[in-house]
């Protein structure tokens, strides 16, 4: 392929380099009306009063609300295809407050400072209430935290407000406790994961202003334009016809820009003032109030025989949403239908969940997505299984994972028809040296070198409900324009898109202007999620190329009288089929605005019964200090299967990148409440994400198969790239120290604690 | 108060809250490649040069800029361009919120040091995060510019 598979630079490269002004704030109106909220200081309580009379006297104050001024009907914030699994839980403001950090007043004024000052002398009354900080207490808790009346599910997901209870299911092939039964070894844990923030560098962020016809229109850095029109029109009650969301360039995404953050404050100072205003959350903001990861307990038991056969397994997760559900009920799903099928092997498995509200922080969409999670869990359950079995935890892979044809029936049935699992798996293990280095080698001055290995699994939209859309217009110049609504957030993906119609167009990316996300604009896209935009926007593009094709040939042929059929596109002209006569596709491009009757612009949707999944294996050698539980990674060999590789640099990027994530996830970032439910982890001293200095050195390759439902035979790579590192650091750590964590993050200190008590109890009990 | 600062070569005179901050003071005189990422001195985002040494502009006082020089991306934009193709050749701009600040630092350390070996580069860029990357693009992006600065400018292909 000439575009396709070439590591074209990004279109925006350039602009993002050079710095120029193409984030929200460099581009937002300048005289934005300022707007914060006031939060509560409680996990649970009720207000009694608000009294903002001494605050609204601040010079420049515009106005304040409280609970009293909103719409009265529950939303949820979470951007998904209606009808939104997660509960209808949400107001603006509410009179009860969830958790430390919940919005209580909204202040609008002319700048930050005597917005600043306006919140801190507003009154406000509560009633505390006692709260549910810890997730394994909520089920069935006296306490609730959505006790209110309107509180409602649109999707039957087990949910259940009087219960605390978000989202509740139970799937299973055959027997499961049988075939445990009969397993020579059962390897049983459970794993912790914690809420891990995102912290993408731009913190999340909105401007609002009305247009000339009277409309809200709103500028946000987000992944989901379409779902942003939605959830607003919801939540203030107003027709959707009113609203126009666009997104300019995203300061990062992965996943909390999926959830309805920032945007519906500014949208109702705005809709109600008719001033232009802007929200933008301090750092300590986006820790404290947002959309992160959803702490999970993942249970597995996973069952084999002496000679290494996997049987059967058994996961259950306890997922914690915090205060609110967005994402709840359909997060949790992943950690067990995106790590079970990674084994072929299976005679029987079963998943269960239950997802439950507490008075801590909302949970949200982070990349991976529970997979993260629930592969944690597994693969290292497996790891501990291959200990236990005294086997090479490859050699145990190699004989049951999934392989290429196989049908998965904890992936809801679905076939495997592409898979190179079994050459990434290979190919990490001999870039790490595994079988030199398995299990590890004591360096002799207090240092450990050992190896960890994980394969993990991802999908690429999801199947059925997800939208892809483009529209492709030919131009008078021969050049074309390329609309789109999923959202680029760095990932590269409208250069992609790009390579993608340029590939079919027969011409060069500079050639395809892209635009996108606007709602008034853009065809719909459901937006840039669940890693579906290469394989499900991508394909959009092609169709709408090649219908593009067939309207180019069309107006041509008038042109060149003759019929369509006796002519061939060729790139930059079309020519008849004996190559007797031409015209350019300049040419065809000004006669399309000259006396013409078929518009040169196509607009495709797509949506894919399938959500194929991609796969990967990562292996990590690691230094182990033992006096001190320093870990420093030396290696990281990673293998991908996203299929075809559209952008090798782009890919191998988001590889690096996802990572870096699950290499701060698993050593350093920590999330810790204290007794009162406020999060001590509110600021980058205190939320460590990894430098330069800790993520070491990566290597990424791809092994590819080839997707026959993608575009040029594409799958996806963005979220399963942060879902080995968790399980493969572990495993290193337990080949140097003999010791298994099952809670993140693994942090030196817990490692050093752990070593130093276990040469405590073998003091205790010597032989 | 009023201040005197001399910023991307233009001399400005300006009368300022004595609280502003420099981040605050160069993105209301339109240089919008400085970036705010904390409040913490954690992020390395809003590195500007003052008197050519790089420092985090959301750390300063405006009024300690007074009578002094200061320089954001917006005044270096041909060193931006010469070192931000290599990165832009590995994809590891991705969303490029971090960019400018790691542009800036990363200019600071070729003026300090043509010739940084791995470890310096690592240590001198650790204050500027990146959430996307994996840090590892932009290292291979250093590592090839001076390589081609080395050849003396010619392409390293
Ligand atoms: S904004 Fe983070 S260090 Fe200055
Ligand atoms: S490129 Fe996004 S934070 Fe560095």
């Amino acid at each position: 392929m000439r575009v396709v598979s070439q590591p074209v630079r990004k279109k925006d490269a350039m602009a993002l380099v050079t710095g120029k002004p193409v984030f929200m704030d460099d581009l937002a109106p300048k005289d934005c009306l300022i707007v914060k909220v006031l939060r509560s200081p409680h996990a649970n309580a009720n207000i009694l009063s608000v009294k903002t009379d001494v605050a609204l006297k601040v010079p420049g104050i515009e106005v304040i609300y409280t609970w009293e001024d909103v719409p009265q009907e529950r939303f949820t914030m979470a951007g998904q295809t209606y009808p939104e699994p997660s509960p209808q839980d949400r107001l603006i403001l509410d009179r009860h407050v969830r958790y430390v950090g919940d919005p209580v007043a909204i202040v609008a004024g002319e700048n930050e400072a005597c917005v600043d000052r306006a919140l801190r002398l507003i009154k406000v009354e509560y009633e505390v209430l006692p709260a549910i900080l810890d997730f394994h207490q909520a089920m069935d808790n006296p306490i609730l935290v959505h006790p209110e009346d309107n509180w409602v599910v649109l999707c039957p997901v087990g949910a259940d407000n009087q219960r605390n209870l978000c989202a509740s299911d139970e799937s299973h092939n055959g027997d499961v406790d049988a075939v445990l039964k009969d397993c020579d070894v059962v390897v049983e844990g459970t794993y912790h994961t914690k809420a891990n923030q995102q912290a993408m560098m731009e913190t999340f962020r909105t401007a609002c202003y009305m247009d000339a016809y009277g409309r809200l229109n709103i500028f946000s850095s987000t992944q989901i334009v379409f779902h942003v029109r939605r959830i607003l029109a919801k939540a203030l009650g107003i027709p959707k016809s009113k609203i126009r969301v666009m997104k300019p360039r995203i300061g990062g995404g992965f996943g909390a820009k999926q959830t309805v953050v920032a945007e519906v404050f500014p949208a109702f100072v705005t809709w109600k003032t008719g001033k232009p205003s802007k929200m933008i959350f301090t750092r300590e903001e986006s820790q404290v109030a947002s959309s992160p990861r959803h702490e999970m307990e993942v249970t597995v038991k996973v069952g084999a025989m002496k000679d290494g056969r996997i049987r059967a397994m058994d996961v259950y997760t306890l997922s914690n949403t915090g205060a609110y559900g967005e994402h709840g009920p359909t997060t949790v799903g992943l950690s067990g239908h995106k790590s079970i099928p990674l084994y072929g092997s299976l005679e029987a498995h079963r998943f269960a969940y239950d997802v439950v509200y507490t008075n801590v922080m909302s949970a949200g969409a982070y990349r991976g997505y529970g997979a993260t999670q629930g592969i944690f869990a597994v693969e290292s359950a497996v790891n501990e299984l291959a200990d236990r079995l005294g086997m090479d935890p490859v050699e145990l892979r190699e004989k049951n994972m999934v392989r290429e044809g196989q049908v998965m029936p904890a992936y809801y049935g679905e076939q495997t028809n592409s898979c190179a699992l079994d050459r990434c798996l290979e190919r990490a293990a001999s870039m790490i040296g595994w079988k030199d280095k398995h299990p590890c080698r004591d360096m002799g001055n207090g240092k450990v070198r050992s190896v960890g290995i994980a394969m993990a699994m991802q999908g690429s939209g999801i199947a059925a409900v997800d939208v892809g859309s483009a529209t492709i217009k030919l131009n008078e110049d021969g050049s074309y324009t390329l609309l789109i609504a999923a959202a680029d957030m760095g990932t590269g993906c409208d250069t992609i898109l790009a390579q993608m119609a340029a590939e079919c167009m027969e011409c060069s990316v500079e050639d395809i202007a892209v635009l996108g996300a606007d709602t008034d604009s853009s065809p719909y896209d459901s937006g840039s999620y669940a890693s579906s935009t290469t394989y499900v926007t991508g394909k959009a593009v092609e169709r709408a190329c090649a219908q593009l094709k067939e309207r180019i040939l069309e107006v041509a042929g008038e042109m060149l009288e003759t019929s369509a059929e006796k002519l061939v596109f060729a790139g930059d002209r079309v020519e008849t089929l004996d190559q007797s006569a031409s015209v350019s596709l300049a040419e065809v491009g000004f006669k399309s605005m000259v006396g013409n009757n078929h518009a040169l612009q196509v607009t495709e949707s797509n949506s894919s019964p399938l959500s194929p999944p991609p796969f990967m294996a990562g292996a990590v050698e690691i230094e182990l200090d033992k006096e001190t539980g320093h870990v420093e990674i030396l290696d990281y060999a990673a293998v991908v299967d996203c299929g075809t590789v559209v952008n090798p640099n782009l890919a191998r990027v988001q590889t690096e990148g996802g990572l870096a994530q699950g290499i701060g996830m698993t050593l350093y970032e920590d999330i810790q409440y204290d007794d009162k439910g406020r999060l001590r982890n509110n600021s980058f001293m205190q939320y460590k994400v990894p430098t330069r200095l800790d993520t070491g050195r990566m290597r990424v390759e791809f092994e590819s198969s080839y997707e026959e439902s993608g575009p040029f035979g594409a799958k996806s790579i963005g979220e399963i790239v942060i879902n080995t590192p968790a399980p493969a650091l572990a495993h290193a750590i337990f080949n140097a120290t003999g010791l298994w964590f099952k809670e993140l993050p693994i942090t030196s200190e817990k490692i050093a604690m752990g070593i130093l008590e276990r040469s405590k109890n073998a003091e205790k009990t010597p032989f | 108060m009023k201040v005197k600062i001399v910023l991307n070569g233009k001399t400005r005179e300006d009368e300022i809250n004595s609280d502003q901050l420099l981040i605050d003071y160069v993105r209301s005189h339109g240089c919008y490649s400085v970036k705010r990422g904390c409040e913490t001195s954690n992020c390395g985002l809003c590195t500007v040069f003052l008197d050519g040494k790089p420092i985090l502009s959301c750390s300063l006082l405006t009024a300690r800029a007074d009578g002094h020089r200061v320089e954001t991306l917006e005044g270096l934009q041909k060193e931006a361009e010469e070192f931000g193709a290599f990165v832009a050749d590995q994809g590891a701009e991705q969303c490029g919120f971090c960019n400018p600040g790691m542009i800036m630092n990363a200019i600071a350390l070729f003026r300090e040091n043509p010739d940084p070996s791995e470890e310096e580069i690592k240590e001198y860029l650790a204050g500027n995060l990146c959430r996307c990357s994996g840090y590892e693009g932009q290292l291979r992006a250093i590592k090839q510019f001076l390589e081609y600065r080395r050849r003396g400018g010619e392409s390293c292909e």
